[in-house]
């Protein structure tokens, strides 16, 4: 009697989709394997890649110990930063939410440079003091988002912003106080700058960071339910205090992780879960593994265009990432309902 | 038989607002429960403390004879389904979509919903009649479907007890009588128990087996709608003149509004002393 279709098996549509997301981190992650300054040739890549032909030492060293690591660290930072702004708009209810927007990602900056001028080794000493300085712009972020202004969507977003003029203030102090040569690295590393991938610090990071993807693919159906509105959720054996806690740390520790090694890249969260959910619809479940492939493909992308657009040496591949992604900002701000 | 849900001396303020006081009723299974009563008589609270959303400061709940505090978030969730007052008006979801979220406490710790699942979502659509809207977005429909899809929802949940706040406010008549149909048609051939909060004194008449009235929250009056729609009951919970004779169509009362200019003698007299309209602060 019934002819109507309901969605097909929600399997096949999420292996269709990660199929496709997958091969397109495949071909990022072997462009940005295959390009760069020394210039070898794509057979010499193709021949080391796939062990057939001549092996050339040279370019298996490029390969392996500078390249790999860094199209690596990009996909992770990719990833996790997607996902970030993926959490954020659905927990806040606000298509312009994204750490960096918010400030979570300064926050964790100012929390990372304290460290690297006190001396601390980057783990855990660095590493903690980004989470801390995360978890503490949480509160203003938290604060206007639960709070009476959360009606205007304008007022998250103003509130980012301060939280980001604040951070900012918050770094120039502290670098005037230095004026050895670390200011230079130091500066560039804010820009978002995967050159210092060093392999084992990826490892390490690669670890801690796919336990969270895990968990965050664990709380995709509870993130639809709140999108029906609290009481929905709740009634639907959802809680939501417990969920949108864990949310909130879990996301804000996976940025403050990746900032530590990649510094500050803006909009992408805000760019890749746009895309996504337009291609792919609203369904959590599909796009938070959309956003670990799909998000890793775009910063591996963009960091192949901060590479390989400059005639000599390289820029930092936020630049990238705040040209393509304000745009889309101002565009979605414009469009968004009061 | 247990009774489905029982509410004992139940307790609730907001800083200084009393909004509950000691309140105690019980609902039988198969029932059409009707709360009523003027706004901020704490209907919403009063069924929220019920549902188990709010935890009431004082007091006893018990769903299906065990204490709502034994019930996990899940447990509670396969046995009482609640369509509240309000949904976010920018839900991105479809209506299959949303439906299928009912079998969220069914579903194992990946959530994948299997055939069975999607056959119940099915029925549930056909039974509120949105089958044909399953595709449509939520934020695309009119306020009636939109109401209908929530609704099958919550049937989708496959609930003991439906627990729903003023389900037919905003809805024409043509679509009040459907979703009070509809309500009536699930607990006839499921054995629902209904709860709902309404403002529609002529409709709750017409569908509840009881009433409960509540002012300033206090229970004014419990009872079948034969006892608690009486003139003086009314005017001392809403606090102004209503009419009331008998519904040519059952023998339920029927509630008129009396407009100022229409008021006799005795009624504004009894106005003029002083019992103005009153209820909400």
């Amino acid at each position: 009697m019934n002819t109507t279709p309901l969605p097909i098996s929600f399997l096949k549509r999420m292996l269709a989709v990660c199929l496709l997301l997958a091969l397109l981190l495949m071909i990022s992650a072997f462009l940005g394997l295959s390009i760069g300054s020394a210039g070898q040739n794509m057979k010499q890549v193709l021949a080391v890649l796939f062990g057939h032909g001549e092996r050339d030492p040279t370019t298996a060293n490029i390969l392996w110990r500078i390249r790999l690591p860094r199209v690596f660290l990009a996909a992770l930072v990719g990833s996790t930063l997607s996902l970030g702004g993926l959490v954020f708009q659905a927990l806040l209810r606000n298509s312009l939410a994204e750490p960096y927007i918010l400030g979570i990602s300064g926050g964790s900056a100012v929390g990372a440079i304290t460290g690297i001028l006190l001396g601390l080794s980057r783990f855990p000493g660095v590493a903690s003091l980004a989470f801390a300085g995360s978890m503490l712009t949480l509160f203003p972020v938290l604060a206007v988002g639960s709070g009476r202004a959360a009606m205007r969507k304008d007022a998250l977003v103003l509130a980012g912003v301060m939280v980001n003029a604040f951070c900012s203030s918050a770094i120039m102090f502290l670098l005037s106080l230095t004026q050895d040569s670390r200011l230079h690295n130091i500066l560039f590393w804010l820009m978002g700058d995967l050159s210092l991938s060093d392999p084992n610090q990826v490892l390490v990071l690669a670890l801690t960071l796919f336990p969270c993807f895990a968990l965050l693919f664990l709380l995709a159906r509870p993130m639809n339910l709140l999108l029906m509105g609290e009481d929905t959720a709740a009634n639907l054996g959802v809680n939501v205090r417990l969920i949108s806690i864990v949310l909130l740390v879990v996301t804000s520790f996976m940025v403050s992780a990746t900032v530590c090694h990649s510094g500050l890249l803006g909009f992408v969260g805000l760019v890749m879960p746009h895309l996504l959910r337009l291609s792919f619809g609203p369904d959590h479940r599909l796009l938070v593994p959309a956003c670990i492939l799909g998000g890793g493909a775009y910063l591996v992308l963009c960091d192949l265009l901060s590479r390989s657009l400059p005639a000599q040496g390289e820029m930092p591949v936020g630049v990238i990432t705040a040209m393509i992604g304000a745009p889309l900002f101002i565009f979605l701000l414009q469009r968004s309902k009061p | 038989m247990k009774p489905a849900l029982v509410v004992q001396d139940l307790d609730h303020s907001y800083g200084q607002r009393h909004i509950l006081d000691r309140v105690s009723f019980s609902v039988d299974q198969g029932e059409f429960f009707i709360v009523l009563g003027p706004n901020g008589s704490g209907k919403t609270t009063l069924i929220k403390a019920a549902s188990g959303a709010v935890r009431a400061q004082k007091g006893l709940v018990e769903i299906l004879g065990h204490p709502l505090r034994t019930y996990s978030g899940r447990a509670l969730a396969r046995t009482i389904a609640v369509v509240p007052q309000s949904a976010p008006p920018d839900i991105p979801f479809t209506v299959a979509e949303v439906v299928l979220m009912g079998r969220s406490p069914h579903l194992g710790l990946l959530g994948l919903e299997r055939r069975r699942d999607r056959d119940i979502a099915r029925q549930a659509m056909s039974f509120t009649h949105v089958e044909h809207l399953a595709e449509r977005k939520l934020d695309e429909l009119s306020a009636g479907e939109r109401q209908r899809a929530l609704l099958a929802r919550a049937v989708c949940q496959q609930p003991r007890i439906i627990v729903l706040d003023e389900p037919t406010a905003s809805l024409d008549p043509a679509h009040q009588v459907h979703i009070m149909d509809l309500m009536e048609g699930l607990r006839r051939e499921e054995g629902i128990t209904v709860v709902m909060v309404s403002h529609d004194l002529n409709l709750a008449a017409l569908y509840a087996d009881r009433l409960l009235l509540l002012k300033e929250g206090r229970v004014v009056s419990l009872g079948t709608p034969a006892e608690v729609l009486v003139f003086e009951t009314l005017e001392r919970a809403y606090g102004c003149v209503l009419l009331v004779d008998e519904n040519p169509l059952k023998k339920v009362p029927r509630v008129t509004v009396v407009p100022e200019n229409l008021l006799t003698g005795h009624t504004k007299s009894s106005r003029a002393m002083g019992k103005g309209p009153g209820g909400s602060p």
